[in-house]
């Protein structure tokens, strides 16, 4: 077993990391220092080599992060990535010593945090060969944000690496980019996706397939949709939702049902949560249930509740976004029924409602849907309340003569 | 009027005299009650100004409850040399602190009979067991009670009894100018009947109320949005200058638009009686049947069109374009017109 199984479909990106770890297993950890030249002067020559900041790349659900972690557990482990020593097992924990981590659940990473991290990256590994900093979501970072970064990244002190996530290279600003060594994710297959969630899940083929080919190959959106039926459920109803719009009232009562369908998904996720942070926060504060907080220490739930504020726009945000995916999905679909291409549907299930769709209004139309759907997705990302968004794009979705 | 108005006067436990602003009197202890600032500071001067005249050597004292320290009270209130009388103005009982608390309740049990204690209060609980005592007749206080002008009669009322007061006659078309020129905030209504007191010579007609108020109107966002969805495009755009001018942001006023429009999109085309529509759509009956009643003129295209419309200038009032009043005003035009462009 290895920390590189889990990958799936990834094969490239997986050798570029395994050589990289494993040239850097060769030096012996006695001359780092004449280690890091060689290194340095090899990068230039040769690609299976170790370098000190990294970017990985790829669409969502690609698994970028899990391959961060594990070119971070290959890199602190002693055997180069066995998944089994104490030190994987706390890669897999986020708890190694040598590990620091970034990631948000929040809409962007703030800049303390950012400053908090470039600070730790100057000490020494405490006991591995490296120090490794992962930062998931780097994306998320606003252009002051990823100033910060840049010197630590420019000249990290010997022995420490950087491993940055996002979706794309342009992303990032070209600062960043020109300091890090690009490693792309490729969408997996479908089967392969597949075939990853019937062993880890335990699912039938179908469900298996199923889930994958509506998940467009997000592996962790695959995941839920195998697992939890309700999920699945909200899925369907957005869709036919679509497919039923006939006139303006129907898009406004649409887009209301489907803030409704995003809200739910995202308190599902958050609320539980969030009575539980409040709750161990009063504990570890010594107010006891049912007492009123005094004032000198409100200011330590106001800011828990800030945070849960930020967490839950975040998280609506994400719900939405994964209906505008799931849209996308559709509106493709009859796209290529309307164009003549009658295979791979990623909604076979709703095959009898897309053809009718197809038939019903032009390609033209489609496209200018798909468009909106885009349009949407901007307006929801610059602070656009979400109803309206949703209800502009439902309208369009609704019209039939091309605009 | 303010008495039967208070909620708090109804609960029969109050024990002393609760008069209204106008009737402040010196009493050694006075509570001003009530959220309505300026009518507050009235009723703490006209207290003055009568024990000034009753005895000029009055000293006056301020003390806030809220950075209140142990003693303070005590020591202002007590006997000085040569026995003047005293008046002490406490602001911000309602955020008063603990120790004030202490203090304010012994001394409520036995006040000084020459000296006049103010106490301040905006409104809320706290500092609530302080005034359920001086209600109940601890101390032979009074309670003045300055509850807000809220309704447009109480502003029409409060201007009315402005005038009389100072012996001045004004039209009423001139006072209903004058209420709806200033129906924000009542301080600013005193101040503008104030001036007309003393600028204005003889009778104050519509003439003179429009030479120094005029066209001045206080528009909210939902005014803009009803001129606009009733088809009226220079009354919409005409309110709209007002409502930026007198401080809507162009943000809630678009969501304003974004809600009217929204709900009379829900019930387009839908033949159910209002009250079974209410539970479905999620708005009052009375607001469908409003609702209904702007559906006129309107087609489904146009709904569509108005609607995109609003979505996009929601995206330029918050950054996407360069200037939020062009975008919000664009929005206005085409709403007025209908949806047709």
């Amino acid at each position: 077993m290895s920390v590189w199984d889990e990958l799936v479909g990834q094969k490239e990106a997986i050798a570029v990391f395994r050589a990289a770890a494993e040239s850097g297993l060769a030096v012996s950890p006695g001359r780092v220092q004449a280690g890091v030249d060689t290194v340095g002067k090899a990068a230039s020559m040769n690609d299976a080599s170790m370098t000190h900041s990294w970017l990985v790349t790829g669409p969502p659900g690609s698994g970028r992060s899990n391959l961060a972690y594990a070119f971070a557990a290959a890199l602190l482990c002693r055997n180069g990535g066995c998944g089994d020593c104490p030190d994987c097992k706390q890669v897999a924990a986020r708890t190694h010593p040598d590990l620091a981590t970034l990631t948000t659940e929040a809409v962007i990473i703030k800049i303390e945090d950012v400053r908090e991290l470039v600070r730790g990256s100057q000490f020494s590994p405490a006991v591995s060969r490296y120090r490794v900093i992962v930062i998931e979501d780097a994306d998320r970072m606003a252009e002051r944000t990823s100033n910060v970064l840049l010197k630590a990244l420019e000249e990290p002190p010997e022995r420490t690496v950087w491993i940055l996530c996002a979706p794309s290279e342009a992303d990032l600003i070209p600062t960043i980019r020109s300091r890090v060594r690009s490693v792309r994710l490729r969408v997996p297959s479908i089967p392969d996706v597949a075939e990853l969630i019937m062993a880890r899940d335990g699912v039938t083929n179908e469900v298996a397939e199923r889930a994958a080919r509506h998940a467009q190959s997000h592996i962790g959106m695959a995941h839920r949709l195998a697992t939890n039926p309700e999920a699945h459920t909200r899925r369907d109803e957005t869709l036919r939702l679509a497919l039923g719009l006939s006139g303006v009232r129907d898009a406004v009562l649409a887009a209301a049902r489907m803030i409704e369908i995003a809200t739910d998904d995202a308190k599902a996720l958050t609320d539980e949560r969030d009575a539980s942070e409040l709750e161990s926060t009063r504990r570890s504060m010594g107010v006891a249930t049912g007492d009123a907080v005094p004032a000198q220490l409100r200011s330590h739930i106001k800011n828990l509740e800030d945070h849960q504020k930020r967490r839950a726009t975040r998280s609506l945000r994400d719900g939405l976004d994964r209906i505008l995916v799931d849209l996308l999905s559709l509106y493709r679909d009859i796209l290529r029924l309307q164009l003549g291409v009658e295979t791979s549907l990623i909604n076979e299930e709703l095959e009898a409602g897309l053809r009718a769709a197809a038939t019903a209004r032009t390609a033209a139309d489609t496209l200018a849907t798909m468009e909106a759907i885009g349009v949407a997705r901007t307006r929801i990302d610059s602070n656009v309340s979400p109803v309206l968004a949703i209800e502009a794009l439902m309208i369009r979705a609704a019209r039939k003569e091309a605009a | 009027m303010a008495v039967a108005a208070s909620p708090r006067a109804n609960k029969a436990k109050v024990a002393i005299a609760q008069l209204s602003w106008s009737a402040a009197k010196p009493a050694p202890l006075v509570l001003v009650s009530g959220g309505e600032g300026f009518l507050a500071d009235r009723a703490i001067s006209m207290i003055r100004e009568q024990l000034r005249a009753a005895d000029p050597s009055l000293e006056v004292s301020d003390v806030d409850a809220s950075s209140y320290s142990p003693g303070q009270l005590l020591t202002l209130a007590s006997p000085s040399l040569f026995g003047e009388p005293r008046l002490i103005r406490v602001s911000n009982v309602e955020k008063c602190n603990d120790d004030f608390l202490v203090d304010a309740l012994d001394y409520v049990a036995s006040p000084d009979s020459e000296t006049t204690v103010i106490l301040r209060h905006d409104g809320g609980v706290r500092g609530k067991k302080l005034l359920d005592s001086l209600r109940a007749g601890n101390g032979g206080g009074i309670e003045i009670i300055c509850a807000e002008l809220k309704s447009d009669s109480d502003k029409f009322d409060f201007a009315t009894g402005e005038f009389r007061q100072a012996g001045r006659k004004i039209s009423a078309g001139a006072l209903r100018s004058l209420v709806s020129a200033f129906a924000g905030s009542g301080a600013e209504l005193a101040s503008a009947c104030q001036q007309l007191i003393s600028d204005a010579v003889g009778e104050i007609s519509d003439r003179t109320v429009d030479d120094y108020y005029g066209g001045r109107i206080e528009a909210t966002a939902f005014k803009v949005v009803d001129s606009a969805v009733a088809g009226r495009l220079g009354d919409a755009l005409l309110t709209l200058r007002h409502a930026l001018s007198s401080g809507a942001d162009p943000v809630p006023v678009v969501a304003a638009f974004a809600a009217k429009l929204r709900l009379m999109a829900k019930i387009s085309g839908d033949r159910r009686s209002a009250g079974e529509l209410a539970g479905a759509v999620g708005a009052a009956p009375w607001q469908i049947d409003r609702a209904r009643k702007d559906l006129q003129g309107w087609n489904e295209p146009g709904l569509a069109r108005a609607i995109e419309a609003i979505a996009d200038a929601d995206a330029n009032v918050k950054g996407g374009g360069r200037d939020p009043v062009y975008a919000v005003e664009r929005m206005v035009m085409i709403v007025a017109s209908y949806g047709r462009d």
